[in-house]
């Protein structure tokens, strides 16, 4: 686990001697301000937070990468506010951008215009502002499939990932709300969207509309109603969610993945002074300055090339910013039927189940996950240490099935870019979207599944026959075979440091007493273990060192050179027994 | 914390209290893997050639810093130049965010080479203690929660409890309907009407241009607004406030299209129109976007926001897409040779509601 610089092989096996750092600075003394303050609020006590472990990895970069992001929002949108007009009266633009000149348009719209063209570097900080909000999302994203795919919302942090969710949740209203702010024709689009989206709700609909929009749309208060929400109401929450979120994870102290001396019961890593900080504290630069990066080279939303908002118009594909795209796309996908006239109201499903309906579904079986996962297993330990994803391998699969069925309505939203590229029809598409939608979570499911399964047998192998050496050797009677080198304790633990979960018909008995009774089980309990059966009837035990002492002595003739072919074979067949699918119902 | 430290140097140190859960037949934590060397910290040269790395990267950064401030206030912020593969650009723009880049990529890329070469590279461990507390500290933490309980006698009187309880359950709700139902008016039946009332003139949106059935020729489209809404008329000191235009716009916008007398299907639809002449509303039934495609040959309205399709000689019934209803028809006819309305909409336009059957 230990980095190797470049170009440091020459020296891989030398000594550590060289390498402790003398103290030559035998009596270290406070400098004075800190002195100062310690004097009135005892700081020094505190300062051995400097010397906090944090694990290393890369996948730990995802969080940094959504807190970073959030930052340079927070600094940005904040000099946003001192140009943005968050008002829908109306003026006549007459500003420096020429093709606009003359055109009646709200104030936020001219504003942004403003922004734009007329404050100079302002442009600059309304791409890395919008740059920052599409980083922070992708962010999250990623930096919650590495905890679901790690398993690192188990207990004691299953409460950390609710908050997380939430956090996500309102990342997305967040952007949605800011994107709304322009004014301009593609983000009023969507303003006009979600009007028909609340319209769609059942009894409340239409009070909620009215509530929100201060009277019938577009009226002039949305904006300025959504602005304060993008700059006060949600940034405070995210905020606040956010610092306990963080200081969670200082609580608990961070999940590492197991490896050598990586125990459920300690920390491996580098302390927050100096190694961390230098780090992180790198990292939030190198994110601000790819932002930067790409802020320059790369436009995002030129609200100026769409024109201000104008309810009888609108431009063809039109999308919103991607993280919405989901809900967009189960739009385009929900059959018209779904609406219907009952006793004298209307009920609008088609409309309803894919906005109003989904997002809060989409993050509610997202924040019950790990209880559910925790109810199945019956584990109630804490873990600190990670799965590795294949050791977990329905969980695994689940998650990516999840995220196939996000990604069939993420691609409805582009149903009909696809349909003029591609020279297709737009109604096949919409309805092989829709077939897809069920039919392609259960094949990624099954393929990831045996993916995960594959690649634990493989680890088995491995462990079993060690790794491929490169050097190919000649048996006395002319046949050819590859040496395999045996794993050292240090690369063997990855391999073998997993428990696999049994499931419950298993660990909690037999169905039946001892009189051969059916032991009554409720059906919740019924169900709960046909949940673990689904999760861990087939798994593959880690190698044990019994079955390592097997391998040897049935394998010898393969480490030794020279050995005969027959054992080599007869090695191999033993290694497909003893890593064999395990799979309760096959006894 | 310190002592919950212990630096492991020895390759093979054991963890020390962890025991694996599961059957004995297990392999053994190996312990920290033997720790090795960096080239830069056995080789001085080394050393030095990553400390020069790391400098040059915050010298850059520096730089960054300066262009950045140099090129505020001495580029001309109008420039625009084409750049390869981007394509035309502000120029300004480009330049500040690239010094901005430098500026702090520089600090960034430094900081982490620094890290990676010359801060040690020897993994700490820290003990980490379970979470629950021992039963000791929650038998203290029971006691101290039932004390305050009985000091402040609720095991005796438990009206207090309820009624405290009820009185902090409730204190919001004003706070609460204060908010919620000063955001917005009632919607009464506001929605079951547009503008448009009978003898209302169809304007030419923008320009406000009355329309005569001869100006509406076959295979185009023409955006409508009533009489008051569109040009001058929507200008003058009376006219309607541009609050009430983008309502109207959001309400009232009609499509009109002349289609050949015969390829009418429905008695209704003919009764509704002038020589072939239809005007349907422009907002879609789906959620509101306006419906802006028309397809010549198929006579077709297609809505670029979800595809919902209208099949206009059918009455305006959905064909494809997410969308239920047909979109509403405006009947017309002619007073003076102007096309007019004859009526408004029969029936609530634009997205469904729950009160719209009523
Ligand atoms: C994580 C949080 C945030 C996200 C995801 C976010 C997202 C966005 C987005 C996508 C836009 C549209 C930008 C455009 O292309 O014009 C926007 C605009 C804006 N945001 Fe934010 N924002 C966040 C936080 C903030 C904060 C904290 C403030 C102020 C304190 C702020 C102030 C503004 C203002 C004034 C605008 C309108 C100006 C303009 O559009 O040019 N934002 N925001
Ligand atoms: S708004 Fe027209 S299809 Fe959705």
């Amino acid at each position: 686990m230990t980095t190797i610089p470049q170009g440091a092989h020459a020296v891989r096996d030398q000594s550590a001697a060289a390498t402790e750092t003398t103290a030559d600075d035998a009596d270290p003394k406070l400098p004075p301000p800190v002195v100062y303050l310690d004097e009135r609020f005892g700081v020094a006590k505190g300062f051995g937070l400097f010397k906090k472990v944090f694990p290393d990895h890369w996948s730990f970069l995802l969080g940094e990468i959504a807190m970073y992001s959030l930052i340079i929002c927070l600094i940005t949108g904040t000099f946003l506010t001192f140009w943005f007009v968050p008002s829908m009266g109306h003026v006549i633009y007459d500003g420096s951008f020429v093709p606009l000149k003359g055109v009646g348009m709200s104030e936020a719209y001219a504003s942004t215009l403003d922004i734009s063209f007329d404050i100079k570097g302002g442009l600059l900080i309304r791409q890395l502002h919008h740059w920052a909000a599409l980083l922070f999302i992708v962010g999250i994203a990623l930096h919650v499939a590495r905890v679901f795919f790690t398993g690192a919302f188990r207990k004691p942090r299953e409460l950390n990932w609710v908050i997380g969710t939430v956090l996500s949740l309102l990342a997305c209203v967040e952007g949605f709300a800011g994107y709304s702010l322009p004014d301009d024709l593609l983000s009023g689009t969507g303003i006009r969207a979600m009007n028909g989206f609340m319209s769609s709700a059942p009894v409340i609909g239409t009070y909620m509309t009215f509530f929100v929009f201060g009277g019938e749309f577009p009226g002039e208060s949305i904006i300025p109603r959504l602005y304060i929400a993008h700059v006060l109401l949600i940034p405070a929450i995210l905020v606040g969610l956010f610092a306990v979120h963080i200081f969670l994870v200082f609580w608990h102290k961070h999940t590492q993945y197991p490896g050598p001396g990586r125990t459920n019961t300690n920390v491996v890593g580098f302390p927050l002074l100096p190694v961390y900080t230098a780090k992180a504290g790198g990292f939030f630069f190198i994110v601000f300055g790819i932002t930067a990066l790409i802020s320059a080279l790369v436009t995002i939303n030129p609200v100026w090339a769409y024109g201000p908002y104008d309810p009888g118009q609108v431009t063809a594909g039109s999308q919103p910013d991607f993280y919405m795209w989901f809900s967009d796309g189960a739009l385009r996908l929900l059959p018209g039927w779904l609406e219907f006239e009952l006793w004298g109201f209307t009920w609008s499903f088609n409309i309803f189940l894919g906005s109003l309906l989904l997002l809060p579904l989409v993050w509610t079986i997202l924040g019950v996950y790990p209880f559910i996962e925790q109810w199945i297993t019956g584990d109630k330990r804490e873990h600190h240490l990670l799965d590795r994803p294949r050791n977990a391998p329905v969980r695994t699969a689940v998650g990516a099935a999840a995220i196939s069925m996000y990604l069939v309505l993420a691609i409805a939203t582009i149903n009909d870019i696809i349909a003029i590229k591609l020279h297709l029809s737009i109604n096949d598409i919409t309805v092989a979207l829709r077939v897809l939608f069920f039919v392609l979570p259960v094949i990624v499911f099954m393929v990831v599944k045996r993916l995960c399964l594959s690649l634990q047998r493989a680890d088995r192998e491995t462990v079993l026959h060690g790794t491929e050496s490169g050097r190919i050797m000649r048996t006395p009677e002319g046949r050819f075979y590859e040496v395999h080198e045996e794993l050292n304790e240090f690369d063997r633990w990855h391999l073998v440091q997993h428990e696999a979960q049994r499931p419950l018909s298993l660990t909690a008995g037999p169905d039946t007493d001892e009189y051969g009774v059916d032991r009554p089980v409720g059906p919740l309990e019924s169900l709960r273990r046909k949940l673990s059966d689904f999760y861990f009837k087939d798994r593959i035990e880690p190698v044990t060192p019994s079955e390592l002492a097997a391998a040897h002595h049935h394998g010898e003739a393969e480490a030794l050179p020279g050995g005969t072919a027959q054992a080599i074979e007869e090695s191999v067949d033993r290694a497909d027994e003893t890593a064999g699918l395990r799979s309760d119902d096959r006894h | 914390m310190s002592d919950d430290q212990i630096a492991v140097h020895e390759p093979h140190a054991k963890p020390t209290t962890y025991v694996e859960p599961g059957p004995a037949d297990r392999f053994e934590n190996p312990g920290l893997p033997p720790h090795r060397p960096r080239r830069a910290d056995v080789d001085d040269a080394a050393a030095k050639r990553a400390e020069r790395q790391v400098t040059t990267l915050f010298g850059l950064s520096i730089l960054g810093t300066l262009g950045f401030i140099v090129a505020y206030f001495l580029v001309d912020p109008n420039l625009r130049a084409s750049i390869l593969v981007i394509g035309h650009v502000n120029l300004y723009h480009v330049i500040l965010g690239l010094t901005m880049a430098i500026s702090l990529l520089g600090i960034g890329l430094g900081a982490v080479h620094w890290a990676k070469t010359l801060m040690p590279d020897t993994e700490i461990v820290e003990e980490r203690h379970l979470q629950a507390s021992d039963q000791e500290a929650r038998d203290e933490a029971a006691g101290i929660l039932s004390q305050g309980y009985r000091s402040a006698q609720l095991h005796r009187r438990p009206m207090l409890l309820l009624t405290a309880g009820g009185a902090l359950g409730l204190f919001a709700l004003p706070m609460a309907l204060q908010v919620a139902g000063g955001l917005g008016p009632l919607p009464g039946d506001t929605l079951n009407h547009t503008v448009w009332r009978k003898g209302m003139k169809l304007l030419i949106d923008p320009s406000g241009t009355p329309l005569t059935p001869e100006m509406v020729t076959q295979g185009s489209v023409i955006h409508v607004l009533p009489e008051g809404f569109a040009g001058e008329s929507s200008h003058g000191e009376d006219g309607p406030s541009a609050l009430e235009i983008m309502e109207v716009k959001a309400t009232a916008s009609v499509l009109l299209v002349r289609l050949n007398p015969e390829l009418i299907q429905s008695q209704k639809q003919r009764d509704w129109s002038v020589d072939g002449i239809v005007a349907y509303s422009k907002i879609c039934t789906h959620v509101g976007c306006p419906v802006a495609l028309y397809e010549r040959q198929t006579h077709h309205l297609l809505c670029p926001c979800h595809q919902s399709t209208f099949d206009m000689t059918n009455d305006c019934e959905v064909i494809f897409g997410p969308a239920k209803r047909p979109l509403p028809q405006l009947p017309i006819t002619v007073e003076d040779g102007y096309l007019v309305a004859a009526d408004g909409f029969a029936e609530p336009v634009g997205p469904s509601f729950w009160e719209r059957g009523e």
